[in-house]
Order: structure tokens, then C-alpha cells, then sequence
């Protein structure tokens, strides 16, 4: 057996030793990820879509918010990379690799959430090119399950290529990774255009149907993404021995504001044209904000997330509440829940509201729907966990390979 | 085609014989589960499908059950019209056709929403209308009535959207779904500017005695959970020279259907020479289904 087989098999150990807050951890996730799959086989499979809550008038839901806030995740958690080989920036450099961990992990709980609200799961192989009948270039959705794979078979190799490299001490290839880290770049642009344009092409949804789209897609992605990166690197250097810059979660949060000025300002513009227009395309951002015909499920959520979004936006633009962790963390944690409103059902569900024929269908997710996703969660916390439990040894050097005979360092746990 | 099926099929079962379903009963599972696309079958495979779906049909709901195939007829481009001056809103069409079309009845499937506005007020928008109408009579004096299903458009969003084509526009332009394919994504729901599609939330519930045992396999053959289904201008009537049960049931004619492409026919009269309009026109769907007015009033 080649060497680097056995070795692989070596680091894979890491993952099942730990101290044993890793086991209480790991454990913790267990619950929901077994509640989860409970209630996906035990309600939702043998009885049908029927035990959500969507219907024919909004026929998209929770499972769809989900993923739709996900891909953003997978997207920027590797849009840190730009500043890290534009400008060179090394403290940044060095922990991009949790951002493509962090950009599996994103995409795996999509492919989990896609899977879940699909009618037919077990015939997922129809939208394969060649072994079904992919309906590309015509579909968006066609179009998405390309870039989303893509990117997932992109960073899982650039991810293990270093890893490899790196443990059997060498350095690795530039030459090669480079183009691979660079073509990444669009890509991560790509899989969240492609999702944004999945909603915005459709004329019969005139919420969607906004050429703004797009772009606010990414410039909310760009805030989701690193405000998570930026608490799990504290939590990361606090339970292993990496050793993550202060400079480089500054640089981050810097960014963040600057992204974050940006969707408000692009939210601003598409509140402007649809209000001052105030045509009858308007109905479903008025249901989103106001509430329309005494309907208003979403209101109070989508000016949560506005107060979260804006506050957010000074605490990350001035230097003082930056540099400082506890208004930082604030900060994160008041980006990534108010994005994930805002570009979850705060973007899907209005969309459906009114339908196509005016009517009005309140949607708010079942018990059923909550704990699967919860499910779905928890498994990416715990694929994120076994990605990291795997590579943190060789990325803190505690795990080297001589070139043929693997060795171990006793210290590593 | 043959080859790619034999493939996956091939890889399935070397997956190490995990095979779940087994023996003679479940070999329906798989056969099933390895269906090719509707529009990929030659006519012995056609025929293979149909008898094992008749089978499991007749079996199901103990009677003899038909799944016809029949193709468009060449030179037949379906069009429909209806008429607002005529229509009173009763939705007898509504149940005609869930009658015709093996409808699931609980959980309710309905292939036509008839939409009532107030005379005198807005209705571009559809924002103002009532579906959910309940008089003790209609029509009623005050209001009119505006009945949608699937308007077979020409430029069909829906069929663009779908990522594994299992919905598409036949030769007639009746757009069909093979329900055998669809694996229930719904994004041509979202994409279908009309409301048209519908979805198996639950496993479809009707009784033995309430199928209509003439189905095709395009349009009202029983429909398994999970997939979307949508009005096929009754493709198993309109294919053998009938009516759709809409047209059929209406009692005051505000329904008319016909052949596009034939100069004579009643909707290409109505089209020339009627006041006609069509849904949603801004979003270039092209529908082929007519509103008119036939008189003021």
C-alpha cells in the first residue's frame, strides 16, 4: 500500500482521540443529528412534503432559506483568500485553509438541505449530465449543481493537497495550487451568482425578478461568511494550538464592514425603487416590511435583522469597536443572524407572497421541518469538527510523515 | 439510450448486492426505479412501462386500468379560449376536471382556480381576487369571474426551469410532465407566472370507484407522492378527437377549444374576430389559452 494511503489512514485516527470535552462535544452533536434523521425517517419520508408546511401558494420554505444562506457561506468563506494573495497578506495566508474547510462543510449541509426538500430524493441521479437528463444549459438549478460540485471537488483538493504536503514536511507546489486557488476565486463569485440567478430569472416573481440580485447576494455573503470564520478562528486557536493573527481577523472584520456597507446600500436602493415606484410588483417586499392585507409573519424578523445589520455595520466600521473582541464577537454574531434572516426566508418565502394569483399564504416552517434542518446543522458542526480534528495536527506540525515511515508524535491528542 | 440504463443499473447492483427490494414483488421496484425518460423509450420499452404501470394500477385500485400513449397528431396545435362574459363562476369545470383527471381528493389537488373580483375594481394584478368564494349563489350580481389553469404557453418558463426535463412541450403544444421522472424539486412552480402547478404534498387520496380508469400516461394516470402534475388540456381526450371535461361540463359555453392551425376552427373565429387578451402578456410566455369577451355586458 503507497505510503501516503497508510499515512492518511494515520491522521484519520486523530479524529476518534480527543480530550474529553472533544468526545462531550461530539456527542452533543449527536442528539440533534439523530433527532434529526429521526424525524426525516420517521415523519418525512414515509409520509411526504406533506408534513412541512409548504404548499402549492409558497412551495419553497425553510429547507430553501437554508441553503440559500449556506451557499453564501461556502462562498465567502473562501473569498478570504482574495486579500490573502492580492495584497500578499500572510497572517491571512495562513488560515485560509479553514476557510476552504469551512467551504466543505457549507456545501455538503446544501447538498443535505437540496436532498431534503426534494419530492423524489432517490432520483436525484435524473439531474446527473450523461446517467440522466441534465436540462443544461437551459436550467439554473442544472447550472447550480455544476458550480456547487465544482467548487466542492475544488476546495476538497486544494484542502488535502496542502494537508498531504504538509505532512510529509515538504512544501507544497505553488506552481500547481496556485492556478487552483486563483480559478477558486470566480468560482466562489460563481456559485452564489449562479444561486442568485436561480430566483432572480424567473419574470412570474417580480421580488426576485430585481437585476440587484446578484449583487446583493454576494455583498451579504461577504459579511455571513467571514463574521462566522472570525468566531470559529477564536474558537479554534482556543481549543488547539494554532496560532491565528490578531491582524488577520482585523484585516477580516475590516472587510466585513466594508461589504456590509455596501448590501445596505444596495438593500436601500431596491427599497427606494420598489416603495417610490410603488407599482403593484411592490406587494411582496411591502408583505416583507410592512405586512400586506394584515399579513405580517415576516415583518418582525426582517426589521430584526435590519437593527442587527445596521448596528453591526458601525460596530465593524469603527476601529475601536474592531479591535476590541467582546463588540467584535458582538458584531459576528449580529451579522450572521441577521443575514441569515435577511438571505434566508427573509429571501425566499416573499418571493411566493402573494402567489401568482394574489394569494396570500402565510408560511412559517413545522416542528418537523425545524428539527430536520436542526439535524442538518449539527452534522455540518460535526463535519467541520472531524475536517478540523483531522487536519489541525499537520497544519500545527505536531504530524509529520518521514517520507516512507509514518511516524507519530506522542504528544499529538 | 439502452446502454446508459444497463450502466447504472449495472453499477446499482455491484454496489455489493445491498439490494433492498427483493424478489418477484419488489423486481417492479426496480424496474421502476431505472425507468428511462419518457421521450428516451423506443416502443417496446413504451410498451414494457405501460403494462407494468396498468398492472400496478389494476391492482391498486382493482379494476382495469388503461395508460394510453397516444402521440400528438401531426398538423394539431391545441389552443383554448374562454369566455369572461359568459362565465359565472360556478366551478362545475373545476370538478369536471378533478373527476377526469384523478385528482388526489384528500389531500384536495385542483387543476383550475376560478378567481372572482369585485366589478369596478383593479384586477391587473390578481392581488384583489377571491379564490376561496363561497356564495349561495352565483353568479352573483356584483362580481365576475376569471377561472386559470395552464395556459400551454408557447415560451413555457416552467419547462426552461426544470433541471432533469421532465416537464417539456409536446409537438401540440400541450405541456406534460412524466411523472416517472420528476423528482420533485418544484422550481417550476416557482418559475410558472400562471399558478398552474401543483404538488403531491402527501400520498394522493382517492377512492377505487372515483378513477377514471382511461388515463394517459402524459395526463391522468394515477400519480405517485412527490411529483407535480398540471392540466394537460385532457391530453387523453383531446388526443382521440374529444373535448377537455372543462370544455365539456361548462353550462353556459364560455369554454372553447380547438386547433390553432386550423383556419376554420371555432378558436381561431374567436381569436379574429373576438376582443381577446391573454395572461400576463408583459412576461412574453406567449400562453395559448384566450380570454375574450364575447358580449359586453
Amino acid at each position: 500500500m503507497p505510503a501516503f494511503i497508510t499515512n492518511f489512514f494515520i491522521a484519520l485516527r486523530q479524529i476518534f482521540i480527543g480530550t474529553k470535552s472533544y468526545y462531550l462535544w461530539v456527542g452533543f452533536l449527536l442528539i440533534p443529528i439523530l433527532a434529526g434523521l429521526a424525524t426525516y425517517f420517521g415523519q418525512q419520508a414515509p409520509n411526504g412534503l406533506i408534513v412541512t408546511a409548504m404548499r402549492d401558494q409558497v412551495s419553497w420554505g425553510f429547507y430553501i432559506s437554508n441553503f440559500t444562506f449556506l451557499v453564501g457561506v461556502a462562498a465567502a468563506a473562501v473569498l478570504l483568500v482574495v486579500p490573502a494573495y492580492v495584497y500578499n497578506f500572510k497572517p491571512i495566508k495562513e488560515i485560509v485553509l479553514f476557510g476552504e474547510l469551512m467551504a466543505i462543510t457549507a456545501i455538503c449541509m446544501c447538498l443535505m438541505f437540496i436532498i431534503i426538500d426534494m419530492g423524489h430524493p432517490e432520483r436525484a441521479w435524473h439531474i446527473l449530465p450523461f446517467i440522466g437528463m441534465m436540462n443544461f444549459p437551459s436550467s439554473l438549478l442544472a447550472w447550480d449543481v455544476l458550480v456547487l460540485n465544482g467548487y466542492l471537488a475544488i476546495n476538497s483538493f486544494v484542502a488535502f493537497y496542502v494537508l498531504y504536503k504538509l505532512s510529509t514536511g515538504k512544501d507544497y507546489n505553488m506552481s500547481l495550487i496556485l492556478p487552483l486557488i486563483i480559478l477558486s476565486i470566480p468560482w466562489a463569485v460563481s456559485i452564489h451568482t449562479v444561486t442568485a440567478f436561480l430566483y432572480n430569472g424567473l419574470g412570474a416573481r417580480p421580488f426576485w425578478n430585481a437585476s440587484i440580485l446578484a449583487p446583493r447576494f454576494l455583498a451579504s455573503a461577504f459579511c455571513s461568511g467571514p463574521a462566522l470564520m472570525i468566531l470559529l478562528f477564536q474558537i479554534i486557536r482556543k481549543v488547539s494550538d494554532a496560532e491565528i493573527d490578531d491582524r488577520a481577523i482585523f484585516k477580516i472584520a475590516e472587510l466585513i464592514a466594508y461589504a456590509m456597507g455596501i448590501n445596505l446600500f444596495l438593500l436601500g436602493a431596491e427599497v427606494f425603487k420598489d416603495f417610490y415606484t410603488g407599482s403593484v410588483h411592490a406587494a411582496s417586499i411591502q408583505y416583507l416590511y410592512l405586512g400586506l392585507h394584515g399579513y405580517s409573519a415576516l415583518v418582525p424578523w426582517i426589521w430584526f435583522a435590519t437593527v442587527l445589520n445596521i448596528s453591526a455595520f458601525f460596530l465593524f466600521l469603527v476601529p475601536k469597536t474592531r479591535h476590541n473582541f467582546t463588540t467584535l464577537n458582538m458584531a459576528c454574531i449580529f451579522v450572521v443572524i441577521g443575514i441569515y434572516i435577511e438571505k434566508g426566508m427573509g429571501l425566499v418565502v416573499p418571493g411566493f407572497v402573494p402567489d401568482t394569483l394574489g394569494e396570500i399564504y402565510e408560511y412559517s416552517p413545522t416542528k418537523t421541518e425545524i428539527l430536520i434542518s436542526i439535524g442538518v446543522w449539527a452534522t455540518g458542526a460535526l463535519i467541520y469538527t472531524l475536517l478540523l480534528k483531522f487536519a489541525l495536527p499537520i497544519y500545527t506540525g505536531k504530524l509529520r510523515f518521514a517520507s516512507s515511515t509514518p511516524q507519530i508524535n506522542p504528544k499529538v491528542a | 439510450m439502452t446502454d446508459r440504463r444497463t450502466f447504472i443499473k449495472d453499477a446499482a447492483l455491484a454496489l455489493g448486492g445491498i439490494a433492498i427490494p427483493h424478489g418477484n414483488a419488489d423486481a417492479a421496484t426496480w424496474e421502476s426505479f431505472f425507468q428511462t425518460h419518457f421521450r428516451e423509450m423506443d416502443a417496446t420499452e413504451k410498451k414494457r412501462v405501460v403494462e407494468r404501470l396498468e398492472k400496478e394500477y389494476s391492482e391498486k385500485y382493482k379494476k382495469d386500468i388503461t395508460v394510453g400513449v397516444e402521440k400528438a397528431i401531426p398538423g394539431v396545435l391545441f389552443g383554448y379560449g374562454l369566455d369572461l362574459s359568459r362565465c359565472i363562476g360556478c366551478r362545475r369545470c373545476v370538478y369536471a376536471c378533478v373527476d377526469e383527471n384523478n385528482q388526489s381528493k384528500d389531500p384536495q389537488v385542483q387543476w383550475i382556480s376560478v378567481l372572482r373580483f369585485k366589478k369596478g375594481e383593479k384586477w391587473s394584478d390578481l392581488e384583489d381576487s377571491e379564490k376561496y368564494y363561497n356564495p349561495a349563489q352565483v353568479p352573483e350580481e356584483e362580481y365576475f369571474y376569471m377561472p386559470v389553469q395552464c395556459q400551454q404557453c408557447e415560451n413555457p418558463p416552467c419547462v426552461r426551469s426544470c433541471p432533469t426535463q421532465a416537464t417539456w412541450k409536446e409537438p401540440d403544444g400541450i405541456v406534460v410532465v412524466d411523472y416517472n421522472w420528476c423528482i420533485g424539486c418544484r422550481y417550476c412552480m416557482a418559475a410558472c407566472p400562471y399558478g398552474a402547478r401543483r404538488f403531491n404534498w402527501g400520498e394522493p387520496g382517492r377512492k377505487a370507484e372515483e378513477i377514471n380508469p382511461k388515463t394517459h400516461y402524459l395526463g391522468n394516470r394515477p400519480r405517485p407522492r412527490g411529483v407535480v402534475e398540471k392540466c394537460t388540456f385532457c391530453i387523453q381526450r383531446s388526443r382521440n378527437g374529444r373535448y377537455p371535461a372543462c370544455v365539456e361540463v361548462c353550462p353556459v359555453g364560455a369554454r372553447k377549444f380547438g386547433n390553432l392551425l386550423d383556419p376554420k376552427s371555432e378558436i381561431r373565429y374567436l381569436i379574429e374576430h373576438k376582443r381577446v387578451f391573454r395572461l400576463k402578456e408583459d412576461l412574453n410566455t406567449n400562453p395559448k389559452f384566450y380570454y375574450f369577451f364575447a358580449y359586453g355586458r
